[in-house]
């Protein structure tokens, strides 16, 4: 199968070519890192982690997204998704490797990663997330190749695929809460102590996984000419818009019980983010315009339905989940610090050079497993649903 | 203690054939006598030197009403001077006791009308050996953990420097080696390891001058201010002073259990 | 045809990458290093086991070392001859350093030569014999 992924258009390898590139460059400052240490970087000692840890959380939350293709196809057998749930558990494998190129990018000695299994400490979370990540890169792979090569060869996938295929959905759920936990179960964090961070981190991860799922779609209909199909892209776009708003809800909850409380070791966390003098204020509100604005737009039938309007309706819920919990929600919880002094994090332009670079790996992933599926689509004659 | 025999009879084991594979003909000429010695290496006993001084539990008590201004930088000066922590200014410093003061180091125990005495004096502020330590709960590989005697300890040969447990200290008090400190440590103690990029340090108590036989450095220097002794023995000077006092703990909230008492 | 021809350029370019390290190192081989006894080490006239004991097992005793000294707090090591030894690398003249006065000499030169890794104690651990310089 993976010959498919070598046989391609000049655009195809110029789009290889430019990710190549920028890893290349990021590995230079990956390199300097390692020799300079996270110095280079903007996180402090009050704010130690920053844009890496912030978008492994994030991508932990697209992992988990390509569930909610798997997730109705498998267990209410929806088959408008049957064509598709390999396009989800291929984003899932992407998202897992990004999220592990960021763990290790964020290390300050990666050469003792290993340190993890060899001092296994299973009262760490980080230890369970290690286990479920890993798990979940390792289930999407199983299931994704077999299901596609089952495809390949005309076949219905073996049985045994299906029952892995199953306990990928409690999975999903769970790389999300363990990732929860490393956070909300810190009692010298405020703005993270708190039962709702599991629940509102699956509500925003399955609103943004979605939602790029579907301008993935749309990008590959426009390159390739392979049809996700209509039924599918709106049954994606009902859900998108009911985990968006599960996803407010939650943080409508949150912020009552914080200011109805008023309880300061909550309270001055939000304070900072959406009334303080930081430089993440724009940002939090533009993370929230952007997250209702989608909501609406995804409620009214006629923006939801109208299929060249709703991708970009699905960039601006993607940008809002992002910059919520891709740029605010670590940031966050470090200010003010446990003395209540504020010290003011942004990343610097090599940690985003690094950041681009695992991002572009990422892209490199996805590019080389969709254009093997979309490569296998295109010999069975399924490019368009039936 | 035999665990740690096990352990070396273990590695011992495994090095010996190692070694064996390694260079085949002078394994074979000695293997014999390599192992046995390798097995009676292993019954050598590892003790506590006769001086150290032992406790339940290591506490401390700091009178804030005795530390002035030159009192607290005296005593950070000669804390970090001792450990070879380095003098980095910035976001990106490190520091194992420094002096802050009333309203950030007690953030929520704090009130508009506190006395002006404590409104200025300076607050030290360091690791709290507590006794329910998240730190130790969220690493990832027991780089940081509990000492039977309550010392919260840095393994820095095993630190991967995730920063778990910056996160997970309610304190503020650990530091991270952003960069190599080595430039910055004005002159080196030899007494005492310095660290390298990509670990985490904190106060450790003077686990070293303790093993010794002499008090924290910061004891030392206090002129009576610091007092330090175990808590589990109700005759020491730790628990004399608590129950001559009013003591209060940062964040009891938290139920972190501080084992660094304050009276203010 | 012209497939055979990319198959064998491949294998060769895989044959020649997998004995990479055989041609790096070709023609460096030196003649084995001489372990250089300290006169501090002489005059002491024993190191904590016997020599040939601590050849073979000493990265495992320094392993435990530095397990039990920060570990468990214990900083004394009683030999299989029943003598009593401080446990440390690198602090002051009761240390393996204060007797192995040069890391180079004892340390370096056999880790160098048999490739097993370049130590990185003293990045951390002051080398006596590097702080005078």
């Amino acid at each position: 199968m993976l010959e498919k992924a070598i046989n391609g258009s000049s655009k195809y390898w110029i789009w290889i070519a430019s990710l190549l590139l920028i890893i290349g460059v990021a590995g230079l400052a990956w390199m300097k890192q390692l020799d300079q240490g996270l110095v280079i970087t903007g996180m402090s000692r009050d704010v130690t982690w920053g844009f890496y840890i912030a978008q492994f959380t994030f991508l932990v939350g697209v992992a988990a997204g390509g569930v909610m293709l798997v997730l109705p196809y498998y267990l209410h057998d929806y088959k408008a998704f049957g064509r598709i749930t390999v396009l989800g558990e291929f984003l899932a494998i992407a998202s897992i490797v990004m999220c592990l190129l960021f763990i290790i990018a964020d290390m300050g000695f990666p050469s003792r990663l290993m340190n993890v299994i060899i001092y296994a400490s299973p009262d760490s979370m980080l230890f369970w997330d290690m286990i479920v990540l890993n798990g979940y890169l390792f289930l999407n792979i199983l299931v994704g190749w077999n299901v596609l090569e089952a495809e390949r060869n005309g076949v219905p996938a073996k049985k045994w695929v299906k029952i892995f295929a199953l306990i990928s959905i409690p999975w999903a759920f769970g790389i999300h809460t363990v990732t929860a936990y490393l956070y909300c179960g810190l009692p010298g964090r405020g703005f993270w102590l708190s039962a709702i961070i599991a629940p509102r981190f699956l509500a925003s991860a399955f609103a943004a996984g979605p939602a790029f799922l579907i301008i993935l779609a749309t990008i590959l209909k426009k390159t390739t000419g392979f049809d996700s199909g209509e039924k599918a892209l709106r049954t994606l776009s009902k859900i998108v818009c009911y985990a968006l708003i599960a996803n407010v809800f939650f943080f409508i909850c949150e912020v009552f019980v914080v200011f109805y409380s008023q309880n300061p070791e909550h309270m001055d966390h939000f304070i900072y983010l959406f009334w303080g003098t930081g430089n993440l204020v724009p940002f939090m509100w533009a993370s929230m315009i952007l997250m209702v604005t989608g909501i609406v737009l995804l409620l009214i039938p006629k923006y939801r339905n109208n299929l060249s309007l709703l991708p970009w309706i699905c960039g601006i819920v993607f940008i809002g989940t992002w910059l919520d919990k891709g740029l605010g929600f670590v940031t966050g919880g470090f200010v003010p610090n446990p003395l209540h002094e504020y010290t003011e994090y942004a990343p610097t332009a090599l940690e985003l050079v690094i950041s681009m670079g695992i991002f572009a790996t990422g892209f490199l992933v996805l590019t080389l497993l969709f254009k093997m599926v979309v490569g296998i689509k295109q010999e069975s004659g399924d490019t368009t649903p039936h | 203690m035999k665990e740690s025999r096990r352990k070396f009879l273990k590695i011992a084991g495994v090095s010996a054939i190692g070694i064996g594979t390694g260079s085949v003909l002078t394994a074979f000429a000695s293997s014999g006598s390599k192992e046995e010695k390798a097995a009676q290496a292993a019954g050598a006993r590892f003790k506590h030197r006769a001086e150290s001084l032992k406790a339940g539990h290591w506490g401390m008590v700091i009178d804030t009403r005795k530390i002035d201004a030159d009192l607290a930088a005296k005593i950070q000066e000669t804390c970090h001077s001792i450990h070879n922590v380095p003098g980095i200014e910035g976001k990106q410093e490190l520091k194992w006791i420094w002096p802050s003061d009333y309203k950030h180091v007690f953030p929520m125990q704090t009130n508009p009308y506190v006395s002006e005495q404590l409104k200025k004096a300076p607050i030290l502020a360091l690791c709290n050996h507590c006794e329910n330590p998240p730190c130790v709960r969220v690493c990832p590989t027991k780089a940081t953990f509990q000492r039977e005697d309550g010392i919260i300890m840095m393994d820095f040969h095993r630190c991967i420097g995730c920063r778990f447990c910056m996160a997970g200290c309610p304190y503020g008090a650990r530091s991270f080696n952003f960069r190599d400190p080595k430039p910055f440590i004005k002159e080196m103690d030899p007494m005492y390891p310095h660290r390298m990029i990509g670990v985490v340090e904190k106060c450790n108590f003077c686990d070293e001058r303790l093993a010794r036989g002499q008090m924290p450095a910061c004891v030392e220097v206090s002129k009576g201010a610091i007092l330090f002794g175990d808590l589990d023995d109700p005759d020491s000077n730790v628990r004399k002073a608590l129950r001559a006092n009013t003591t209060i703990r940062r964040k009891p909230s938290l139920g972190t259990s501080p084992s660094v008492y304050y009276i203010v | 045809m012209s497939d055979k021809l990319k198959v064998l350029a491949g294998l060769l370019v895989l044959a020649v990458l997998i004995t990479l390290p055989f041609w790096l190192n070709a023609g460096k081989s030196g003649a084995a290093p001489e372990i250089v006894i300290a006169e501090a080490a002489k005059k002491a006239g024993n190191c904590v086991e016997s020599k040939e004991w601590m050849a073979a097992n000493h990265m495992a005793l320094l392993d435990q070392w530095r397990d039990v000294v920060v570990r468990e707090g214990k900083h004394i090591y009683v030999s299989e001859s029943g003598q009593e030894f401080n446990m440390s690398l690198s602090s002051g003249e009761n240390s393996c350093l204060g007797c192995h006065t040069s890391t180079a000499e004892f340390c370096d030169s056999c880790h160098d030569y048999t490739g097993v890794g370049t130590l990185y104690c003293w990045e951390c651990h002051i080398d006596p014999s590097k702080e005078n310089k």
